[in-house]
């Protein structure tokens, strides 16, 4: 049977009419990662035997759960009880956790079935891939480019339909730059909607759990399941759960969209340019009236990240001692020494003032642009990258040019505010596009509301990478 | 100001390479002198931010007991075990 670009809907509609079975599914689904993952490299763990009895266990049960029977990858930062989680870092290349991270359990009692853990940069360290302690994984749509990082097997994973969704973890864009690279929806959502309990923290005060998906409404569909309050997470909203599915397909006349001019700048190459401005011609289209502003104090968001971020790691991975889990500390990567040294350096004694603080007073006029600008418009749209996908290692021996590449995607997180990525087109190379919306504190309903719309128009899902 | 790689590392109970010492110098110090244009932000008076979403403290009654991991599953992991019990590294007295 051919799963090429299923959707949960597909998939779910297909149970219905018994045209498949669950454990049908599930064995088309292993047959593609089988025969595509020597390639791609997007699983490093695959977890066959489990998905096999799980899928059986479903078959022929009629469907009471949202995602009832739909194969799902786990990005490995994720913790899954049982199966080795990895954060894709040597240190931890044994590690079996005793328990399930809340995303993971929830996912799993709605019915989704895990087929096994996907490939990332080495602690969700990179915006390429490229720092995975387990090897590349490759862009499904030209294989000599990376698929973007750090949810990097997420994204390919989704986009060579591997897996019709998959989680991700979106720090400072690891999860919209592997989806903008792959054709693929990526939800980073509002920080403190989804519980980071169980999954391997890197920044704490940014880190966002989120996912993959082929169109808006299964992201819509799987933040239903993930979103609040856990009690394990003191950062999550009890805020009233809201329904992501209704309101969907709305209009989107007389919605009021802003572009952040410091956005629009002669960094974005010609090929981003040229898709951003079809896009805005989209957005009109659709009947949104598009409203340029300034968030002034966008220049600032990297190096304003660059202290807070690896702060926060060199504090996270302290931890990583080996004493009860995991190898002792020589065995940390490059990238992750950098970040530790970095941030161990810009909380030591006497230069906490001059760096962290700092960074947290910058970190309040970005909130503060935000917050001026969701006064005059309802959402933002802005480029994801400045660049489509680049090839392997052009970035790699210059980490200042690899951070420099999350320019874009930042700011959100130093924000909190949730920002969804949607397929916008290809470039001349043929080589995938995203955009973003942008949204204030808890307004993904909106977003999902602007994003399907625009995919409804676009369509673009429906292209898939020659596999 | 510069970064001092060995002092650091050191401080990050990180064991480097003389090459990687070299290595690490420059690179990190590069992104030092980009980290360094937020010298130009006035934030006098400006409040930082930890929180964004303006949660304060959440608090429980100290009542609800959950099941947390069981001594095996704790040590499960981990090859430095002896009576049920981890083994940490001496701390005090060490001739390093």
């Amino acid at each position: 049977m051919d799963v090429l670009n299923f959707t949960i809907s597909d998939i779910l509609n297909g149970y219905k009419k018994k045209d498949f079975s669950v454990s049908e599914i599930v064995s088309s689904y292993l047959a593609r990662i089988e025969k595509l993952n020597p390639q791609i490299n997007a699983f490093i763990t695959i977890d066959s035997k489990n998905a096999r009895k799980k899928a059986k266990e479903l078959d022929g049960k009629d469907i009471t759960n949202t995602l009832h029977g739909i194969p799902i990858g786990i990005k490995d930062m994720f913790l899954t009880k049982g199966v080795k989680t990895t954060a894709s870092a040597k240190l931890l290349e044994n590690y079996t956790p005793p328990y399930s991270a809340t995303t993971v359990m929830r996912l799993e009692e709605a019915g989704a079935i895990s087929l096994g853990k996907l490939n990332c940069d080495a602690w969700a360290h990179g915006s390429s891939g490229e720092n995975s302690d387990f090897g590349n994984t490759l862009n499904p749509w030209n294989f000599e480019h990376v698929p973007g990082g750090s949810s990097s097997g997420s994204g390919a994973s989704v986009a060579g339909s591997l897996v019709p969704i998959a989680t991700g973890t979106d720090t400072g864009g690891s999860i919209r730059l592997p989806a903008s690279f792959t054709n693929t929806v990526g939800l980073k959502p509002t920080y403190g909607l989804v519980s980071r309990y169980g999954v391997i923290a890197m920044a704490s005060s940014l880190d966002s759990i989120g996912h993959f998906s082929k169109t808006v409404e299964d992201s819509a569909r799987i933040l239903q399941t993930t979103a609040g309050h856990d009690g394990y997470d003191s950062t999550v909203s009890k805020r009233e759960k809201e329904d992501y599915l209704k309101g969907l397909h709305e209009e989107i006349k007389g919605l009021k969209i802003g572009v952040p001019k410091e956005y629009i700048t002669d960094a974005l190459n010609a090929d981003i340019k040229e898709t951003f401005n079809r896009s805005i011609k989209i957005l009109e289209k659709l009947g949104a009236e598009i409203i340029e502003l300034s968030l002034p104090h966008t220049e600032y968001a990297i190096a304003t990240y660059y202290i807070i971020q690896p702060s926060e790691v060199s504090s996270n991975l302290a931890r990583y001692d080996g004493v009860r889990f995991g190898h002792d500390r020589s065995f940390f990567g490059k990238e992750a020494k950098r970040r530790i040294m970095l941030g161990t350096f810009t909380l030591s004694s006497g230069y906490y003032d001059a760096y962290y603080k700092k960074a947290m007073q910058a970190r309040t006029l970005i909130i503060e642009d935000f917050k001026k600008a969701f006064t005059q418009v309802d959402a933002l749209i802005a480029p994801i990258c400045p660049t489509p996908a680049w090839k392997f290692n052009e970035k790699t021996n210059d980490p200042l040019q690899m951070y420099l590449s999350d320019a874009l995607t930042v700011p959100m997180n130093l924000a909190g505010i949730p920002a969804l990525s949607v397929p916008a087109g290809f470039s001349k190379n043929r080589l995938p596009i995203g955009m973003q919306f942008i949204g204030p504190h808890f307004s993904e309903k909106l977003l999902f509301r602007i994003g399907n719309n625009f995919e409804k128009e676009t369509e673009y899902y429906k292209q898939t990478p020659n596999l | 100001m510069k970064i001092d790689v060995k002092k650091i590392a050191k401080l990050s109970n990180l064991e480097i390479s003389p090459e990687e010492e070299a290595e690490f110098t420059t690179q990190l110090n590069n992104i030092l002198s980009y980290i360094k244009q937020l010298n130009s932000l006035d934030t006098s008076s400006i409040e930082p931010t930890a929180q964004v979403t303006g949660l304060t403290n959440i608090l429980r009654n100290d009542t609800e007991l959950h099941e947390s991991l069981s001594q095996n599953d704790a040590l499960a992991e981990t090859k430095n075990k002896h009576n049920e019990l981890f083994i940490v590294d001496k701390l005090v007295e060490t001739n390093k």
